[in-house]
C-alpha cells in the first residue's frame, strides 16, 4: 500500500510523516511539489511545516503549486488525503475542506500535548479509532484558529464534518473547539495537531504508563491502509 | 510604468489578534483616541508601460483566487496608481 507525502519548500514534518507510514505498515513514497506526478499512490499526506514561509497566508501559495492540480483532481475521484497542520491549511486554501485558519486568538505560537476527542470514525483516516475515543497527540502552531461563518459552521455540524475536537483546552480559539475536519465523503481529513509525532513509544507524548510512550497517532496511518485494501 | 494596487482586509466580524496587539501598544504609548486597529495588506503589481483593462482583469482575478481568501478576508479595492519611478 503506497502512501505519498508531498514535500513543499518549507515543509518540516514530511520525513516524520513518511516514517509514520512505514511504522503503520505502509510503503512511504516521497513526492515533490514542483512536479505533476503523484506516482500512482493509493493515499496522500500533505505534511506540516511552513510552506513558502507562510507568506501571504498559511498554505496559500502551496495550494497553487504544480502538484496541487493533480491533488485536487484525484481528491475529486476519492483519493484518501490527510492534511496535517500546514497540510490542513493547504487543503482549506485549495477549497477541499471548508472554513479558514487564522492566527491563534492569544497571539502566541503554542506547543503542547493536546487531548482530542475523535468525533467521526467514518473516514479513511479515523476508522481505526472508537467513536468518541479520547487521544493525546502533539499540537504546535501559530495560526491554528479555525473559523467559518455561521452558515458554514451549521453545515459542518449538521453534516458531521467535525473529525476531531479539542478537549479540556481550546489552544487557539477555534470555533466549536474544532481541531480537524473531514469532507462529505470522509476520504479527506485535515487537522491541526500532529499524529505523526505520536507513532512510536519513546518519541510520543507522556502517558500515565511511561514518559513519551504515547502512540495515539498511529491509528490514523493504519486506518487508511485498511480503507485502501477494502476499497 | 504603472502600479495596480490591491487592498485586502480581514473581514470585519473576525477578531484581528495582530491589530489588537498593536492597539495595546498605542495605549502603552499614551495614545488613547483610538478604540480599534485592524491590519490589512496592500499589494503593488508593477506593469511595464500603462496598465490595461486586461492587466486589471488579471489583477482582479488573482485578488480573488490568491491574494485573498474569501472565508476570512475581503478585497477592498483594485485600482491603478501611477508609479513614482
Amino acid at each position: 500500500m503506497r502512501v505519498g507525502v508531498v514535500t513543499f519548500p518549507g515543509s518540516l514534518d514530511d520525513r516524520d510523516a513518511l516514517r509514520a507510514v512505514r511504522l503503520a505498515g505502509g510503503t512511504p513514497v516521497p513526492l515533490w511539489h514542483g512536479t505533476h506526478d503523484l506516482e500512482g499512490v493509493d493515499a496522500l499526506i500533505l505534511p506540516g511545516g511552513f510552506s513558502y514561509g507562510d507568506y501571504l497566508r498559511c498554505g496559500a501559495i502551496a495550494a497553487h503549486s504544480s502538484i496541487m492540480s493533480e491533488v485536487v483532481s484525484e481528491a475529486k475521484k476519492g483519493l484518501p488525503i490527510l492534511g496535517i497542520c500546514n497540510g490542513f491549511q493547504i487543503l482549506v486554501e485549495a477549497g477541499l475542506l471548508p472554513g479558514g485558519l487564522v492566527r491563534n486568538d492569544h497571539g502566541d505560537f503554542i506547543c503542547r500535548d493536546q487531548k482530542l476527542r475523535v468525533e467521526n470514525t467514518e473516514t479513511a483516516w479515523t476508522s481505526g479509532y472508537e467513536l468518541h475515543q479520547e487521544i493525546v497527540i502533539p499540537l504546535k502552531n501559530g495560526e491554528g484558529g479555525f473559523i467559518a461563518d455561521d452558515e458554514s459552521l451549521k453545515r459542518i455540524e449538521g453534516e458531521s464534518l467535525v473529525a476531531f475536537r479539542y478537549l479540556e483546552v481550546n489552544p487557539n480559539g477555534s470555533a466549536h473547539d474544532i481541531a480537524g475536519l473531514r469532507n462529505e465523503t470522509g476520504r479527506i481529513v485535515g487537522l491541526m495537531p500532529h499524529p505523526e509525532h505520536a507513532v512510536e513509544a519513546g518519541f510520543g507524548p507522556d502517558t500515565d504508563v511511561a514518559m513519551k510512550s504515547g502512540t495515539d497517532g498511529l491509528a490514523m496511518f493504519q486506518s487508511v491502509l485498511t480503507q485502501v485494501v477494502n476499497a | 510604468m504603472a502600479i495596480i494596487v490591491v487592498e485586502v482586509m480581514p473581514k470585519r466580524e473576525l477578531l484581528d489578534p495582530a491589530g489588537k496587539a498593536v492597539l495595546g501598544a498605542f495605549h502603552r504609548s499614551g495614545i488613547e483616541g483610538f478604540h480599534e486597529v485592524r491590519i490589512g495588506k496592500r499589494f503593488e503589481l508593477h506593469v511595464d508601460g500603462p496598465a490595461t483593462e486586461s492587466h486589471l482583469a488579471d489583477a482582479r482575478k488573482m485578488a480573488d483566487d490568491l491574494l485573498s481568501n474569501g472565508v476570512i478576508e475581503d478585497v477592498l479595492d483594485v485600482r491603478v496608481e501611477d508609479s513614482p519611478a
